[in-house]
């Protein structure tokens, strides 16, 4: 094993106690960790749209392509940079405007399409009593309408409503309870795999000393 | 007659596909067309959608009631506004790790608006760490105006309104620092959120600050629901913004997808009971390519 690569896995270990250390309060060496990922995470974004965005989709299209065009959302892209200039601030607005204008109108019948439509083809199922899907069935379609008249906000949930809505409710905790239980296995396999690393850590360093 | 905007929209629209389609049907090459077939129950459904909360919008633009119950997470928020007060503590607000184009950055941006007239009442500082760059204007302008509709414009601090980091976890360890640091005493979490929230909302257990969160992204409902004192779980979020701004637009989105909800209801019902009697038309009716 290389040099690097004992630096590197050192550096990440102690990183990795540094982060681990809040565990027990506060205090300096999870300060200096935590500053260190945010400055880092600024820079390395800062780089990663310049070379993946501006580079790419402005310069190239428009240097190399005589593609001018595309420098029309650079221009609305410098416009929000207006906002440092107390005067014309305004300025930045006509941007955001676009962006979240595109933003919508694109994603509006996509979610329409996979989180309403397809949903409801889902969930038209046949319920038997006979037979132990058929009752499975059942339970999803009364679940999901349960739920779905939880989220009901021109009633006041009283009466047949209200309870509907109860119903909907303990079927909405369901779900969260395993996904919580899911979820934490999986933060669990993350811990394990982090607890791997130090390991390996410890054995490359003995084989390191002992030459093994 | 005067026509409404959208409506000749509307029908610009139409004329534009009906010409484009009709072309393709001449040249006998329906894959140009800008119209697909296969997906005309979307075009009814959204057409349909988008009246039905047109019509509602118009409705509060005229002045009409509009009818929404009050959501518990409502007067949660304004019980962690004044205990943050009573300390003499500041507020932090987490608007999530998405961008302005999501719809939940556009709900918790109103929500903040609102927040930040509460705040500015009672003269309490109100911290506002950002994830996404475009969230920061936006954020400015709604805390801005939401100091200046408290009539205290002059209160208003630019430097509480704070870019930390795009990256997910570096964001969440900025926000860490801040809720160990600042000490804030209520914690405000809306919007679009993943792995981090259970890493916010349990340092922010760990400190004592009272805690409301609202998400509509479901599988970090669970870890809300278990580390905050009071959840406005889904569309309950949407809700929260209506209500509080009071904005027609809003309300009528609000009231419009409720009678969407009805419907979805109705054709749900149907649908399973035509599946029982083995009649599968109206369930191929919903199938998308």
């Amino acid at each position: 094993m290389d040099l690097l690569t004992i630096i590197g896995n050192t550096l990440a270990l102690i990183l990795t106690l540094c982060i681990f250390s809040f565990l027990y309060k506060d205090n300096p060496f999870y300060k200096f960790a935590e500053h260190l990922v945010v400055g880092v995470s600024a820079g390395y974004f800062a780089v990663l749209i310049y070379f993946t965005g501006f580079i790419p989709k402005v310069w190239d299209p428009v240097t190399k392509k005589n593609e001018w065009w595309y420098i029309l959302p650079a221009i609305l892209g410098i416009m929000t940079w207006t906002r440092f200039l107390k005067k014309w601030s305004w300025i930045s607005r006509f941007s955001i405007a676009f962006y979240m204008g595109i933003a919508v109108g694109v994603s509006m019948p996509l979610d329409m399409q996979g989180r309403v439509i397809r949903q409801l083809s889902a969930t038209m199922l046949p319920v038997h009593l006979m037979n132990l899907q058929g009752i499975w069935n059942l339970l999803i379609v009364l679940g999901v309408l349960c739920g779905l008249v939880y989220f009901f906000f021109s009633l006041e949930h009283k009466g047949v409503v209200g309870g509907a809505a109860s119903v909907g409710i303990w079927i909405l905790m369901i779900g969260f309870g395993a996904g919580f239980g899911l979820t934490v296995m999986g933060r669990v396999s993350l811990l394990a795999d982090r607890i791997q690393f130090m390991r390996e850590w410890y054995l490359m360093v003995i084989k390191g000393v002992t030459g093994g | 007659m005067r026509i409404p905007h959208l409506l000749r929209l509307f029908f610009v629209s139409c004329i534009f596909l009906l010409v484009d389609f009709s072309l393709s049907v001449a040249q006998e090459d329906l894959s140009k067309s800008w119209f697909n077939l296969h997906r005309v129950n979307m075009l009814i459904f959204l057409v349909f959608f988008f009246a039905v909360i047109i019509y509602f919008i118009e409705r509060a633009k005229r002045g009409k009631s509009l009818f929404i119950r009050r959501i518990a997470g409502l007067d949660a928020i304004e019980e962690a506004v004044g205990r943050a007060t009573e300390m003499g503590k500041p507020v932090l607000f987490i608007s999530g790790i998405e961008d302005v184009d999501q719809i939940q950055t556009v709900a918790a941006m109103i929500i903040l608006g609102n927040v930040a007239k509460m705040v500015a009442g009672y003269d309490t500082p109100l911290l506002v760490p950002i994830c996404q760059p475009f969230v920061v204007p936006v954020a400015e302008e709604r805390v801005k105006e939401g100091y200046a509709s408290a009539g205290k414009p002059e209160a208003y601090n630019r430097d509480n309104v704070r870019y930390i980091s795009s990256e997910q976890f570096a964001y969440a360890a900025g926000v860490n620092g801040i809720m160990l640091r600042e000490r804030p005493a209520a914690n405000l979490m809306f919007g679009s959120f993943y792995a981090e929230s259970l890493v916010m909302a349990e340092t922010g257990f760990s400190t004592g600050a009272i805690q409301v969160a609202g998400t509509a992204n479901i599988h970090q409902l669970p870890f809300f629901v278990v580390a905050c004192d009071y959840t406005i779980i889904g569309e309950e979020l949407f809700a929260t913004s209506a209500y509080l701004s009071k904005e027609p637009k809003l309300l009528g989105s609000l009231k419009g997808s409720d009678l969407v909800k009805a419907i979805i209801i109705g054709f749900l019902t149907l649908g399973a009971v035509l599946e029982t009697f083995g009649i599968t038309h109206f369930t191929r009716w919903f199938f998308i390519e």
